[in-house]
């Protein structure tokens, strides 16, 4: 027994992975001198970018790691956006706004997952969906966005348009690697493990001590908070707030396709699929229906063909880790 | 008065709502799959209704033509998709599904364009009985409550009294051993999937007369169905009318407070129903959700 145990060497870390994070960290801090290299149209496509990360990042986390598929994350980057809004009418600087409105829907969220935590598969999608229905129409009903007319971020006007281009991309940069770093260490933590536990079975992981639904609320929130972030930064990109497109199920099929197509319980697939999804919309979002059609065919197609997405088949074919967000077990050669 | 009026529209609007919550329920119950296309498959319903009567079909014969095909939308959904969903995990009948209702939804309005649209059936769309000076029965709201019960009472009949209803019951409790004795798994769950997308599409076809309806209705359909079913107690049939009928009142009731709170209200009866279930009775300690909503595993 002891011989096949010790012929067994329990592995985090690989030669591959050290200098896939080394490259991914030096590639973030590069991208922070973006603004000094590149044109402002560059700078815009780029934060658009950064904000398909998140979401896809953050959905990924909640549906592909914790088992929580949610069609009603919308309710969350909607919330992002009402949040900057309201924070900036009450006299809140835009940019600090900008940056609270993950921290206030964060907020949102903990009574939020008293109601909905408890449900699972299917009933806490939909019932996801009502929240972001529920929000949706509140919204509308606030007269200082003007219900379904929307506002505008007018805070904004007071910056000189190089300067807030810049500011939102550093913004937006920023948050997406603070996320990106949480859910890194979030599953490379206890957490991780007890997540990936509740996702396969719910019951056998609370035998065994795992503590449910303090895991899923942790995750619930950061997906909420980074939602919030995602809506906060697209508005500043956007400059005007219409309750109908940020609340739209459209933004839950975005992340959808993008973790789908990635690759669904991957560190790296999301990131991929939003890199994938940011080519085609840009090629492809004026055909608008067909688009839609051919986003949701496809994202129908990689679940039934590719299961694992894009990174995950790779991931299996060649036994390759980027991130180091698991174990290896590797056979000692002797 | 006016109160009394609103409560009879809710609960005839209820029994609309318990129509298109039937199909929802029932693959639940059989498949244990939520099927986020289901709005969408009656708004596909509504649509077929619409074209065949635009093409001069009565609306009868539209229906009876309607039902059959979305009956074999079902088979071909559950063959081609669900199927091969449900081999991969719990959760991804959810992912395509999700992914099926963007597809509908823009195929449809790809088609049909952004107009809103309703089947013209005539008088009866407006005709009712006048029972005072404030309450006004509508002749149509009646027959959708009807053909509700109708349908939930021989859905009922089927399960416990026919042999394939009790097939459908066995193989939603245990598959592998529903085979064993000898049933076919597979042909139930494609019955199943049959009966509940014609449902939806019957559903689709009265929101087509009674209201409007374009492309992306569909959504806003699911999530009420899905209301009701929850309210009910998932997997109890007439729990569903009893679900819809309390969307249905809470929303007439809203709309009498303010238009703009109809929707709303549906919602919030629907959060306070589910949040009740959670804090009362102590499920937090045992059970969870199945437990509050009564599901035995």
């Amino acid at each position: 027994m002891s011989a096949a145990a010790s012929a067994v060497r329990v592995q985090r870390w690989t030669p591959l992975s050290i200098v896939a994070t080394c490259v991914g960290t030096v590639l973030l801090a590069a991208l922070a001198f973006g603004p000094v290299v590149f044109g402002a149209n560059t700078i815009d496509k780029l934060t658009e970018l950064f904000v398909y990360v998140i979401l896809a990042a953050m959905w990924n986390a909640l549906a592909g790691y914790a088992g929580l598929v949610s069609v009603g994350q919308q309710a969350f980057f909607g919330l992002g956006g009402y949040a900057t809004i309201q924070l900036t009418q009450h006299g809140v600087n835009v940019f600090l706004a900008l940056a609270l409105a993950g921290l206030a829907v964060a907020a949102v969220s903990l009574p939020t997952s008293l109601v909905v935590l408890w449900l699972r598969g299917g009933e806490f999608a939909i019932a996801m969906w009502v929240v972001a229905e529920v929000f949706h129409l509140l919204v509308n009903l606030d007269h200082s966005v003007h219900g379904v007319t929307g506002t505008s971020l007018t805070a904004l006007n007071h910056y000189d348009p190089t300067d807030r281009r810049r500011y939102t991309y550093w913004l937006a940069l920023g948050m997406m690697s603070g996320l990106l770093a949480a859910v890194f260490f979030l599953l490379r933590g206890r957490l991780g493990p007890s997540m990936q536990a509740i996702r396969d079975d719910e019951q056998a992981a609370g035998s065994v001590g795992v503590r449910v639904l303090r895991t899923k609320l942790v995750v619930f929130v950061l997906a909420a908070a980074g939602c919030g972030a995602a809506g906060a930064i697209w508005l500043a990109g956007q400059l005007t707030y219409q309750p109908n497109s940020y609340f739209s199920i459209q933004w839950t099929a975005y992340m959808l396709f993008m973790t789908l197509v990635g690759g669904l319980a991957t560190f790296e697939g999301p990131i991929i699929g939003a890199l994938i999804f940011f080519f085609i919309q840009d090629r492809f979002g004026t055909h608008g229906v067909w688009y839609l059609v051919g986003l949701g065919a496809v994202a129908i197609l990689c679940a039934l063909l590719l299961p694992r997405g894009l990174w995950g088949t790779i991931e299996d074919k060649f036994g390759i880790r980027l991130l180091p967000v698991g174990y290896r077990l590797r056979r000692r050669d002797s | 008065m006016i109160w009394v009026n609103q409560i009879v529209q809710g609960v005839l609007l209820g029994g609309f709502y318990a129509l298109l919550a039937t199909g929802l329920s029932l693959m639940f119950g059989v498949m244990r799959i939520i099927n986020l296309a289901h709005g969408d498959l009656a708004v596909v319903g509504a649509f077929l209704v619409w074209w065949l009567h635009d093409r001069g079909l009565s609306v009868g014969v539209s229906l009876v033509i309607m039902l059959p095909v979305l009956a074999l939308v079902g088979v071909v959904l559950q063959r081609v998709l669900l199927e091969r969903s449900l081999r991969a995990g719990v959760l991804m009948p959810l992912l395509t599904t999700f992914g099926l209702a963007i597809v509908i939804q823009n195929l449809l309005f790809e088609k049909f364009g952004a107009d809103i649209r309703s089947v013209d059936i005539g008088s009866l769309a407006f005709d009712g009985w006048r029972v005072t000076d404030q309450i006004y029965v509508g002749k149509l709201p009646v027959l959708i409550f009807g053909v509700a019960l109708a349908l939930l009472g021989a859905l009922q009949f089927f399960l416990s009294r026919l042999p394939l209803g009790r097939a459908m019951r066995a193989t939603a409790q245990d598959p592998e051993t529903a085979e064993l004795v000898g049933i076919n798994a597979r042909g139930v769950y494609l019955c199943a999937a049959a009966i509940a997308v014609a449902t939806a599409g019957l559903a689709g076809a009265f929101l087509a007369m009674r209201a409007t309806f374009d492309a992306y209705a569909g959504p806003t359909l699911l999530i009420f169905a899905f209301e009701a079913v929850v309210i009910g107690r998932i997997g109890s049939l007439w729990g569903t009318l009893v679900g819809g009928v309390s969307i249905g009142v809470a929303q007439t009731i809203g709309a009498q407070l303010n238009p703009q709170w109809s929707i709303l209200a549906g919602h919030l009866v629907f959060l306070a129903v589910l949040a009740a279930r959670l804090t009362v009775s102590g499920v937090w300690a045992r059970g969870g959700f199945k437990a509050a909503v009564g599901i035995r595993s």
